[in-house]
């Protein structure tokens, strides 16, 4: 069966990305119809953690984007999805298990601080007020109380709703497709054309190939992430727990498995502990040793979860560019064209002040951030020097 | 004709377990879930969300609807574990991780993790 | 620990393969669950029960007499009490990572350079309302609880759903005492006849149950379902309805039937996890396997119920040939199989399938789900929840799962799979299950598990 359709902007991507660029454009007036060749969540959302930190990033872009985006989801939370998309504002304790990584996380949160991000010092000694059931013996470590936690799935499926915009599940698109004057026009998917001025790329790992659809380069690469999920417990563990190597992780440009823990209670019970990196391209299979280092990690910090169950273990791929910053706004090489993509591990936490960009930058608005630094056109010479 | 006498069994000597702080007849052989079921009990867990009791579904390790706590450990499968001489067997309440009945019902035990808990 | 051959499930399959094996020269491991080889098929009573006639609970005895002999005059080593959770490749074969014992925590490797998965089944039960009470059962854990414990759930008891099992599990229970209200069928005689040609091999043992039935005077009914179990805190009765023709309920055809048990089946799934984490393609639901029971992975062989569920008597034919295969591949040349055991395996696929599509799932089980009856029974996620989830915009069962939490419980939706893909309307997908079973953290965080002891 094929149809076609018109609307005035089509967003490629029922992740969580796609769904809160789906919200900002409905809202901005526009109508929207969300595509996906998959289900809601069906990607990297799907296997995310849920994090809206501020703690783990560096001044700079995208630690702008995640505090725009923060205040986003805490709107949005009060607006009444908050309960439908477990947003909790719970916070994350960020610790050091020595002296120089105490030094090294002081360091990072002064620029912080400078930065806007609220960042309080826990002494070892008030560790266990926040924590009662950390680790003895850490050096000390960081209170940040703007750090939230929604479930990945439920914020994009109920942002989805909220937005009240179309959305085609099942349904790939094929192509974008492009007038004579090579602006957007549209794309067609396998069960019909949908007709729009503008086409948001929001398709997350996969967001390189739906550029290539429309023509452009758009180097996103796969760095894979296993989570391990324990037994169901009561409430033990209060905020998101990592170590501070943790940021040096997520900035790594190594392609070797690197892991520190992140570990935090769900509501649902079982506790999540992240976030290995590997990049190893789109391979799901088992990898124990990433496996057995999370475990280890979490242990670490928290030795009653050694007598705890993993039940099961998941990966997931986080999309990223070269320069670990997404790509987000107006494509200069295809008029109509715009990305939303390449957020690696923080997706779901930049998701809402990406949609919000996205719609500014439709609607003709000057948007809350520089785009500047988020260029999809910033590769181009990059790539063709790879080539 | 009864299970026992159909199988033509001579159990060795039956020893005596505790079912939440009630003594309860066993005997070698059986795993605590068929200690259980010989003593008339079907039920020795309360789920987590509803409250609702539970106990043996699917009989072989699979189901995990059998969970109990056995000598303060929660979360053991009744349907594998062989019962042994006085072991503790107790209704486990939600995660198990938490508060564990006593005979009178009142629940001022608790499992060996939770005395920490907050 | 290392080893040439790692055979994992002693039941019929894996103690066919075994003996194959070793008998060849093969130095064999079988590793196991359970405290006693024997799988769920030829589950024995506890040792501290000594039972004297345990055949009485039984069929195929001679054959379990045979398998039993024959592996305590093997070389076959057996580690009974060994959890698997996982099998990993490794540069030269593969490390089998265990548990110990009921506790579970202890950790075991074992290092083979081949690996027979001979994990067998588990039932599958569709919801209804009511099925969590205490008191439902299944039906295949209402036989293991009889064959391993002696015991059973109450005094007066119902079986219902469809599939072969059933009628063993009626007259087990009848045998043991207790008073059988009914056996309740879904499918229709007349399915059950169209196949009769394909189930010659099955006729015999049928019969047997047939006259076990009339001997304790168990009311059957046929192209009927539960509609309902009742009780507040305890099973008190059910409500059956005949079906019609296309499989709904017919109305007015609901009646009470007082019981303290029902035991509940609907056919059997084969175990996958431990193939599925190894890479092993799957055909459906069970792995794939070639003529010589070889998976895809070089290296790996699977028999039994894992590779398609058929019953015990073709499990021992699929044990047997692979275990002669993976000694020919251990060794470079070996004996063949048995040709009988390649003959018993043609016919008895062939009434495999034909029971397989006699005992067809009610066609609308799902209609009888209220929005308030538990379909995940761990996460205690309702028919309604599902509902709503596919309202939100999900369409598999993923999805599902992702917004509704239905399977990610302790079981890990081995109990719900089917019933949310039904509701979802599309058919199961094999789930990935990197764990077969829930591994403590301190094991993982441990980098060097103790060598194994046997």
């Amino acid at each position: 069966m094929s149809e076609s359709l018109t609307c005035d902007v089509v967003v490629v991507g029922a992740g969580v990305v796609g769904a809160a660029t789906a919200l900002y454009t409905a809202r901005a007036g526009l109508d929207t119809v969300v595509v996906d060749r998959g289900p809601v969540a069906g990607g990297t959302t799907g296997a995310g953690e849920g994090n809206l930190l501020v703690s783990d990033k560096e001044p700079g872009p995208e630690l702008e984007l995640a505090l725009l985006s923060a205040r986003l989801w805490a709107a949005l939370a009060r607006e009444g999805l908050g309960e439908a998309v477990e947003y909790e504002a719970k916070g994350g304790v960020v610790v050091a298990g020595t002296d120089r990584a105490l030094a090294g996380l002081e360091k990072l949160a002064a620029e912080q601080r400078a930065a806007g991000v609220e960042a309080a010092p826990v002494p070892p000694d008030r560790l266990t007020d926040l924590e009662p059931y950390l680790t003895p013996g850490l050096a000390g470590g960081m209170h940040y109380p703007q750090d939230a936690q929604v479930m990945p799935a439920l914020a994009a499926a109920h942002l989805l709703r909220a937005s009240k915009a179309g959305v085609l599940t099942g349904r790939e698109v094929t192509e974008v497709l492009r007038g004579p004057d090579g602006a957007v026009r549209g794309v067609r998917t396998g069960r019909g054309d949908l007709y729009a001025p503008a086409v948001v790329n929001a398709a997350g790992t996969w967001g390189g190939e739906v550029a290539a659809r429309a023509g452009v380069s758009l180097p996103v690469l796969p760095r894979r992430g296993f989570v391990l999920v324990t037994e169901p417990l009561p409430p033990r563990i209060r905020h998101k727990v990592y170590a501070a190597d943790y940021v040096a992780d997520v900035a790594s440009d190594s392609a070797a498995l690197q892991t520190s823990p992140v570990v935090e209670g769900t509501p649902a019970g079982p506790v999540l502990i992240g976030a290995s990196r590997e990049r190893v391209g789109f391979d799901r299979s088992l990898s124990l040793p990433a496996v057995r280092a999370l475990a280890a990690g979490a242990t670490g910090l928290f030795p009653f979860l050694a007598g705890v169950r993993a039940m099961r273990t998941y990966a997931g791929f986080r999309p990223y560019l070269p320069d670990h910053l997404p790509a987000i706004g107006p494509d200069p090489r295809v008029p109509g064209l715009f990305h939303a993509c390449g957020h690696e591990g923080a997706g779901i936490g930049l998701a809402t002040g990406t949609g919000r960009l996205i719609a500014q930058a439709l609607t003709g608005h000057t948007p809350d951030l520089d785009l500047g630094p988020f260029r999809p056109d910033r590769f181009t010479r990059f790539t063709e020097e790879a080539v | 004709m009864n299970p026992l006498e159909l199988a033509g069994a001579r159990p060795g000597p039956a020893f005596t377990v505790t079912f939440d702080g009630r003594p309860v007849d066993a005997l070698p052989g059986q795993t605590v879930a068929a200690v259980l079921w010989a003593a008339g009990v079907t039920s020795w867990r309360d789920t987590r969300r509803g409250g609702r009791p539970r106990g043996v579904f699917c009989g072989i390790g699979v189901c995990f609807d059998c969970l109990v706590i056995l000598n303060g450990r929660p979360n053991q499968r009744a349907c594998l574990v062989p019962a042994r001489p006085g072991d503790e067997i107790g209704t486990q309440e939600g995660t198990g991780h938490g508060r564990t009945r006593t005979p009178d019902g009142t629940g001022d035990g608790s499992t060996e993790e939770a005395r920490h808990a907050d | 620990m290392r080893t040439d051959l790692a055979v994992i499930g002693a039941g019929p399959a894996g103690l066919a393969a075994a003996l194959a094996a070793s008998a060849r020269g093969v130095r064999v491991t079988l590793l196991d669950a359970a405290t006693q080889p024997g799988g769920q098929f030829y589950r024995q009573p506890g040792a501290g029960l000594g039972a004297a006639r345990p055949e009485a609970l039984h069929h195929g005895w001679r054959t379990w007499e045979r398998l039993r002999d024959g592996l305590a005059a093997s070389a076959v080593r057996v580690l009974t009490d060994h959890h698997v959770w996982c099998v990993e490749r490794t540069p030269d074969g593969f490390t089998v990572h265990a548990l110990l014992g009921p506790e579970q925590e202890e950790p075991v490797e074992v290092h083979a350079r081949a690996v027979l998965l001979a994990t067998g089944g588990y039932e599958q039960v569709l919801p209804f309302p009511g099925w969590t009470l205490p008191g439902v059962v299944s039906a295949g854990g209402a036989q293991a609880m009889l064959k391993g414990g002696l015991v059973v759930p109450g005094r007066r008891a119902v079986v219902a759903g469809t599939g072969p099992l059933l009628l063993p599990v009626a007259t087990g229970l009848a045998a043991a005492g207790v008073e059988v209200a009914a056996l309740v069928e879904s499918t229709a005689p007349l399915r059950l006849a169209r196949q009769a040609p394909a189930l010659a091999g099955k006729l015999a043992e049928g019969v047997g149950h047939a006259a076990g039935l009339l001997r304790h005077r168990v009311p059957v009914l046929t192209r009927h379902t539960v509609v309902r179990a009742h009780g507040e805190d305890r099973l008190t009765g059910v409500t059956v309805a005949a079906l019609d023709a296309d499989g709904h309920v017919r109305p007015g055809t609901e009646r009470h039937l007082p019981c303290d048990t029902l035991a509940a089946g609907h056919g059997m799934l084969p175990h996958t996890d431990l193939a599925e984490s190894l890479g092993c393609r799957l055909d459906g639901l069970a792995v794939d396997v070639d003529t010589e029971q070889r998976t895809d992975v070089p290296g790996v062989w699977a028999a039994g119920e894992a590779t398609g569920i058929g019953g015990a008597a073709l499990s021992l034919a699929e044990g047997h040939i692979a275990g002669c295969s993976a000694t020919a591949h251990l060794h470079g040349t070996a004996r063949g199989p048995a040709p009988a055991a390649l003959k018993a395996r043609t016919a008895l696929r062939r009434s495999a399938a034909a029971l397989d599509s006699a005992y067809a799932l009610p066609a609308y089980w799902s209609e009888q789900l209220t929005d308030d009856t538990v379909v995940c029974r761990c996460e205690e996620v309702t028919a309604g929840s599902v509902r709503e989830a596919l309202d939100l915009g999900a369409g598999d069962e993923r999805t599902v799962k992702l917004l509704t939490r239905a399977g990610m419980g302790w079981c890990q939706g081995r109990m719900c799979s089917t019933a949310v893909a039904g509701l979802a309307g599309c058919a199961p997908t094999p789930a990935k299950r990197p764990f077969a079973r829930p591994v403590p953290l301190g094991v993982l965080a441990r980098h060097h598990p103790q060598e194994g002891l046997s």
